[in-house]
């Protein structure tokens, strides 16, 4: 008896999840911009009335549960600042829509899907880089604006040349274009910025092999400081799997004495290096890329370890640039956290499309193709620059690639310092 | 009773085949009228490639009745050397149709080749052992792949290990390249492809556990001692089921490889392997049918419906699953069921009045 009952207050509960799923699923797209942000809730229901009130949909993919969700949350925050922001000005409005891709690249193609189902005009691309190679080409099949914030591989521009093979393996994807910088340039700068401060005589580089952005980094690094001079004593390596150990490769890095250990990864593995390097005594100078940034507000990491570490950044939360503390207090305000680089790229991704649009003559229904070939003209074009949170003047060429400067930060007193 | 067994046997056989077709004329009705949303049309290939994995996994798990945690580990080997003989033949002149056979069949030789290698040393053993052996096979696939290099310049192909330089003249072209995996794969598999996979392994699976070879595996299923007492080569036996099911998971990678714009090593992780199982658990062991609704019905749903819960959806998901357990197992919803499909009733009286 008690089972029959069972399985009809299941069966119910199936029943009550159908119906709220189906009612939600009409109003999900509006609700889910309305919620978060109540001032473009406001302003959506103004621009129908006004003549140039134009409304165009934005889409974007990003881990926004599992491993690496705080990179794809972070970019749809700070994109939603920035339409914010749009909105309250009046004239051309924007809607924000993220989709998840639990940082998988078949996931992030449904998502992408999805989102042209949704009649998506211009695509803010994915927040990593796997995902970001499939994203990629299907936007340029589909001849789709993409602007990613952080997505830094060469794959995902298409177009660059394999240094081994001197050939182009995938071609250039003409609709794609990216707000950070591109992974071969960070690995190269940073071996640059090492030999031109003298940082270092013995480097020690731990990279993670199973990640793109990661391994990219190191090669160029490395390829880079063969070409400077700079002595690369160990290089050792970790995965996803490995993660959490990292005994071997400081004890390598310690044993070879290097002192200068260069850490091309996201910021968590980078704490644990810390921390367990501290361990035992260890004490070289830490240098990192832009994955680092977001250390210091880590949950439960004694930032007093990171004390000294150096990292090229485009992105100083602690800034006291008029728009960055603006957007910094914003963004606490909203979502009750600093912000890190992926949200200040997303912001400017954002901003930069908005001013690349708004002199432009758009009908209500432009075609997401029209405006994608609107867009790649302004971007291009000699006389489109675009000043923002990451960097001032920033200008494309038909790479893609942005052309922006990194800045070099060191960390004291658990705040970043500009290094020069 | 013998005849009646064979009768109701091929007329679920003929079920199965039979809503396999009707599903695959539906679809493609639907995809060339326009109609499906561009979401669900992206899934359907890898659907189909999920739906091969399971049917290979049951094979191994309800038919052989041994635990296999490491198939992605066989889809991992047929996606990467089934992708490279597509994208090595891509200025050969062959047709699409003829590199995705060429590929399909690269990858099923050599998930089969590997399936030999784990199964001959430890289908040997009693036990679990093949659960721990599959599941280390499949991290270690996953590592070697990770780091392997495969190129191809006017001379052939180049192999390497651990470095990226592998010697390609000027005009080579990376194919897998280490960490980044394969990028830039031309789409060449299709729902057709797909199909037609699925109804060969329901052929081979179907023929195979209704032949001698079949009733042998079975046996050794159900009671290793008593089928080897009665002459049955317990090794041999095994190995062939095993030896096929890998084969299959490797036919399924290279079509799922080739649907996706971009592979990586990573996919074909531990999760992915327990994913599959899932399907075939939740489906039923040694139901292909079962397999087949799981498959579709899992890997569709978080995707499409489950997206508008946002950040639950993973949380449902897994209410779903539980909920699915429970309900294909309770006694009183099968009755119901049966209730509910008359033509399943009178089919049985039919049997019963041929008996």
């Amino acid at each position: 008896m008690s089972k029959k009952f069972l399985a009809l207050a299941l069966a119910l509960l199936m029943v009550c999840a159908c119906l709220t799923g189906c009612g939600d699923s009409s109003s999900s797209s509006t609700a889910s911009t309305a919620s978060t942000a109540s001032t473009a809730s406001t302003d959506e229901s103004a621009p129908e009335a006004s003549a140039d009130g134009v409304t165009l949909k934005i889409g974007g993919t990003g881990p926004l549960t599992g491993g690496a969700a705080i990179y794809g949350n972070a970019a749809k925050n700070g994109a939603q600042i920035a339409v914010d922001e749009i909105n309250a000005l009046g004239g051309l409005q924007l809607e924000l829509r993220y989709e998840d891709d639990v940082h998988d690249s078949e996931k992030a193609v449904t998502a992408y899907n999805t989102l042209k189902d949704w009649g998506m005009q211009i695509f803010l691309g994915s927040v990593t880089s796997k995902p970001a190679v499939a994203t990629s080409t299907e936007a340029n099949a589909d001849h789709i604006f993409f602007l990613t914030p952080s997505a830094s591989s060469t794959d995902v521009l298409g177009g660059v040349e394999n240094p081994l093979t001197e050939t182009i393996e995938i071609p250039r994807k003409d609709n794609i274009f990216q707000m950070c910088f591109v992974d071969p340039n960070q690995g190269s700068a940073s071996a640059q910025y090492i030999y031109d401060q003298k940082l270092g005589t013995k480097v020690a580089v731990i990279y993670k092999n199973d990640d793109v952005y990661s391994t990219g980094i190191y090669n160029s690094f490395s390829t880079k400081a063969e070409e400077l001079g700079i002595e690369v004593v160990s290089a050792t390596t970790f995965t996803d799997d490995t993660s959490t150990d990292f005994s071997v490769q400081i004890a390598d890095a310690k044993d070879s004495g290097a002192d200068l250990v260069f850490l091309p990864m996201y910021y968590e593995a980078a704490s644990m290096i810390l921390i367990q390097a501290d361990a035992v005594g260890y004490e070289p100078t830490w240098f990192g890329v832009d994955g680092m940034d977001g250390i210091l507000t880590l949950d439960g990491f004694d930032t007093a370890l990171a004390e000294g570490v150096m990292l090229l950044t485009p992105f100083n939360a602690d800034s006291s640039d008029e728009a960055t503390s603006k957007f910094v207090s914003t963004y606490k305000e909203q979502f009750g956290d600093v912000p890190n680089q992926f949200a200040a790229d997303a912001y400017d991704c954002v901003w930069s499309i908005y001013n690349a649009l708004k002199d432009e003559d758009i009908a209500a229904d432009a075609s997401a193709s029209d405006l994608c070939d609107k867009l790649i003209a302004k971007f291009t074009s000699s006389d489109f620059s675009y000043d923002g949170l990451t960097g001032e003047g920033m200008t494309w060429d038909e790479t893609g690639a942005v052309s922006k400067s990194p800045k070099g930060m060191v960390i004291q007193d658990g705040a970043y310092v500009g290094l020069d | 009773m013998k005849r009646l067994i064979i009768r109701k046997k091929s007329r679920k056989n003929f079920i199965t085949y039979g809503i396999v077709l009707v599903a695959y004329i539906a679809l493609m009705a639907v995809v060339s009228a326009g109609a499906m949303p561009s979401a669900l049309q992206g899934l359907l290939v890898p659907m189909c490639a999920y739906i091969i994995a399971a049917l290979s996994l049951n094979l191994t798990v309800g038919v052989l009745g041994e635990l296999s945690l490491g198939h992605a580990g066989f889809m991992s080997v047929g996606a990467f050397t089934g992708c490279t003989a597509a994208m090595a033949l891509a200025d050969s002149g062959l047709p699409v149709w003829g590199r995705m056979i060429v590929a399909v069949v690269v990858g099923s030789l050599l998930a089969a080749a590997a399936g030999v290698i784990v199964g001959v040393p430890v289908l040997r053993l009693q036990g679990d052992y093949l659960a721990i052996v599959t599941l280390a096979f499949g991290e270690i696939i996953k590592t070697v792949v990770t780091n392997l290099y495969i190129g191809i310049d006017p001379n052939g192909l180049r192999f390497g290990f651990l470095k990226p330089d592998i010697g390609l003249g000027k005009g080579g072209r990376m194919i897998v390249n280490g960490p980044n995996g394969i990028s830039g794969i031309t789409k060449i598999s299709s729902l057709t492809a797909g199909f037609i996979i699925i109804m060969l392994c329901l052929v081979i699976i179907f023929n195979l556990v209704d032949s001698h070879s079949g009733r042998a595996i079975m046996a050794l299923r159900d009671n290793r001692i008593a089928a080897e007492s009665v002459g049955i080569n317990a090794t041999k036996y095994k190995l062939m089921a095993f030896v096929i099911s890998a084969a299959m998971a490797g036919a399924a990678g290279a079509l799922y490889a080739l649907s996706q714009n971009t592979v990586t090593a990573n996919k074909f992780d531990f999760n992915t392997s327990i994913l599959i199982l899932v399907f075939v658990v939740l489906g039923g062991l040694g139901n292909m049918l079962g397999s087949i609704v799981a498959a579709t019905v899992l890997y569709i749903l978080p995707e499409t419906w489950l997206r508008q819960f946002s950040d639950y959806r993973m949380l449902i998901y897994a209410v779903v699953l539980i909920l699915m357990m429970l309900i294909t197992n309770s006694s009183k919803v099968r009755m119901l069921l049966a209730k509910l499909l008359p033509h399943k009733k009178s089919a049985e009286k039919e049997g019963e009045a041929d008996a």
